[in-house]
């Protein structure tokens, strides 16, 4: 059976603002790819640990020291509105 | 013979011999591209400019007798690998335009050892597909028949070296991006140890399985191409910070006693009756020269796809959140910063891109993580036991690389499934984190190239490269495509 899910929700969820009838249609698409993917549910898993990393490495850390990093003014150069030292963008919290 | 059609080993050899310049190099590499680019599509982005300054360059170090492997080498790069003003777009819409500030490790190491950067190769949208056919800007073709796909998502880079518009390439492997474009091109596709070669710089799709890998002609190539990029990154902190395996000393040690598994569960069911004869060839050839075959059984990499397709989209869920339209790229307009973002997101990204974070955000949310993404992280570690349990009886395990050749551009770009299980014998080792490669093992009847693949244990390049030279010597170097029916 095909899972069904809240494709509107997950889109939300996923910030993708999409037209009524392409939810739709991923809807059904997920649902049968999740169908498929479900067959892992029966493996038995009781006591095995998930893993993160294939290699087992884990956490590194390094000095925290001063270096230089990429120049503001080249990085900015790519931002679709910028001013001479910030990105810019539409009201994000409600003025009223 | 052009000198498009040396390999890397021979244009090393006659470089720095003086038989020729790596300006005429790169200028063949240029005009076979000039010839097979209206019909192939393999790049995005061909730099004229920066391939000629960089052969004048190497020319130099040639004379200076500075000069290493790669130096004066025409190299093709996936176009989601980073490169310092030069267009990046990951085939997507919402980077198109996109300049890098900076280099990804591994092209700053390839500018550094003098390789002549050809240009950026087509790639199905974020390294999200197998045929090229998700790409934004046009889907790339099989030079061996150009009414099909090369493979994907590497599809551009594997089409560059089988037709000689770069000499060698690298594009990357998160389920089998580089092996499959490999085996349905003719050429060589190898995706290292995860950890070996940075990812910074890479343009990050599903971060625990990605790594970056090399194409190439023969075996030695890849060998080439890898060690030049291969060692620990203190920008990628998943990198491996012990010493690079050195596979070149027993590169040429043969078949002879190697212990071949051949796994009940990988053992080329489903697959077309012609991948699965020369699978069977390549083995009985292994075997006759001296090798052992040993059966072995992996019971928990039963689900390699749903385990796969449920953490990669994840991983791409999370990564691709960064695309939003604010620091970079396409932004659309919005009243708020929430209606701009969702607003870019939709209009940028192609369907199979929305699909998969979809499908990632699904599996992360609420109330399904531990039935979906938590039970898949956990069949994986099933997955690499059942590889290390295997790995006590034999030294690698082959497989074939693809179920199918390659098949009819639109044939499955409407079932997403489909398409998904063109990976099922590649995405074990990505799983596992486990070094695989593609080597050409002649063609069906049709004349499309068949791929056969090897795995070995994590850092086990040497054994992995001997082993595929070994096959490369039974079966023989791939010929090229015929480059009179897509030229002109």
């Amino acid at each position: 059976m095909p899972i069904e899910i809240d494709v509107a929700h997950v889109a939300r969820l996923a910030r993708l603002s999409l037209p009524e009838e392409d939810l739709a249609r991923y809807g059904e698409q997920l649902g049968l790819i999740l169908e498929h993917a479900a067959a892992i549910q029966g493996v038995e898993t009781e006591g095995v640990e998930p893993t993160a990393h294939p290699l087992g490495i884990v956490n590194r850390f390094r000095p925290d020291e001063v270096r230089p990093s990429l120049d503001r003014g080249v990085v900015l150069e790519q931002a679709p509105d910028s001013t001479e030292t910030h990105f810019r963008v539409p009201p994000a919290l409600d003025a009223s | 013979m052009s000198a498009a059609d040396l390999s890397i080993g021979g244009a090393r050899a006659a470089l720095d011999a003086g038989d020729l310049s790596a300006v005429e190099l790169a200028d063949a590499v240029l005009d076979r591209a000039s010839a097979t680019e209206a019909q192939l599509h393999a790049y995005l982005l061909i730099d004229h400019e920066g391939a000629r300054a960089a052969a004048v360059a190497a020319d130099e170090a040639i004379a200076a007798g500075t000069a290493g492997p790669l130096t004066g080498i025409p190299i093709a790069l996936k176009d989601n690998m980073v490169t310092e003003g030069v267009e990046t777009t990951c085939a997507s819409q919402i980077l198109a335009g996109w300049e890098p500030p900076y280099d990804g490790t591994a092209v700053a190491k390839l500018k550094q050892s003098g390789a002549v950067i050809v240009g950026k190769t087509n790639l199905d949208e974020f390294a999200m597909g197998s045929s090229t056919e998700n790409s934004a800007f046009g889907t790339s073709r099989n030079p061996w028949d150009t009414d099909r796909v090369p493979g994907g998502s590497s599809g551009g880079s594997a089409v560059s070296v089988a037709v000689g518009s770069a000499l060698g390439a690298f594009g990357s492997d998160t389920g089998g991006s580089i092996r499959q474009p490999a085996a349905l091109t003719g050429t060589v596709g190898f995706k290292p140890t995860y950890g070996l070669v940075s990812r910074y710089g890479l343009i990050a799709f599903a971060s625990s399985l990605d790594q970056i890998g090399p194409f190439a002609r023969d075996v030695d190539d890849a060998l080439t191409l890898f060690e030049a990029v291969a060692g620990h990154d203190p920008m990628d902190s998943t990198s491996w910070d012990g010493a690079v395996p050195d596979a070149r000393p027993t590169l040429d040690a043969g078949p002879e006693g190697l212990r071949v598994g051949v796994v009940e569960e990988m053992n080329g069911e489903g697959a077309d009756p012609q991948v699965l004869a020369r699978y069977r060839e390549v083995l009985s050839a292994l075997e006759s020269a001296g090798a052992t075959l040993v059966d072995v059984s992996m019971p928990s990499i039963a689900h390699p796809v749903s385990t796969y397709y449920l953490i990669a989209p994840a991983e791409a869920s999370a990564n691709l959140a960064r695309f939003d339209g604010i620091r970079y790229g396409h932004r659309a307009d919005g009243e708020t910063v929430e209606e701009l973002m969702a607003r870019t997101r939709g209009e940028g990204f192609g369907p199979e891109v929305i699909r998969r974070i979809l499908l990632g955000t699904y599996a992360l949310s609420a109330g399904y993580y531990d039935a979906f993404y938590g039970q898949a992280q956990k069949v994986r570690t099933l997955a690499i036991q059942d590889f290390e349990r295997a790995y006590e009886q034999v030294d690698v395990i082959a497989a074939p690389t693809s179920p199918t050749t390659a098949f009819k551009i639109g044939e499955r770009s409407e079932n997403p499934l489909a398409m998904y299980l063109s990976d099922v014998f590649t995405i074990p080792s990505n799983l596992s984190g486990h070094p695989a490669i593609s080597v050409p093992a002649g063609t069906d009847d049709a004349g499309l190239p068949i791929g056969f693949q090897l795995l070995a244990p994590a850092l086990g390049e040497p054994v992995l490269f001997r082993a595929a030279k070994a096959v490369e010597s039974l079966m023989g170097v791939s010929a090229r495509p015929r480059l009179e029916e897509v030229a002109g």
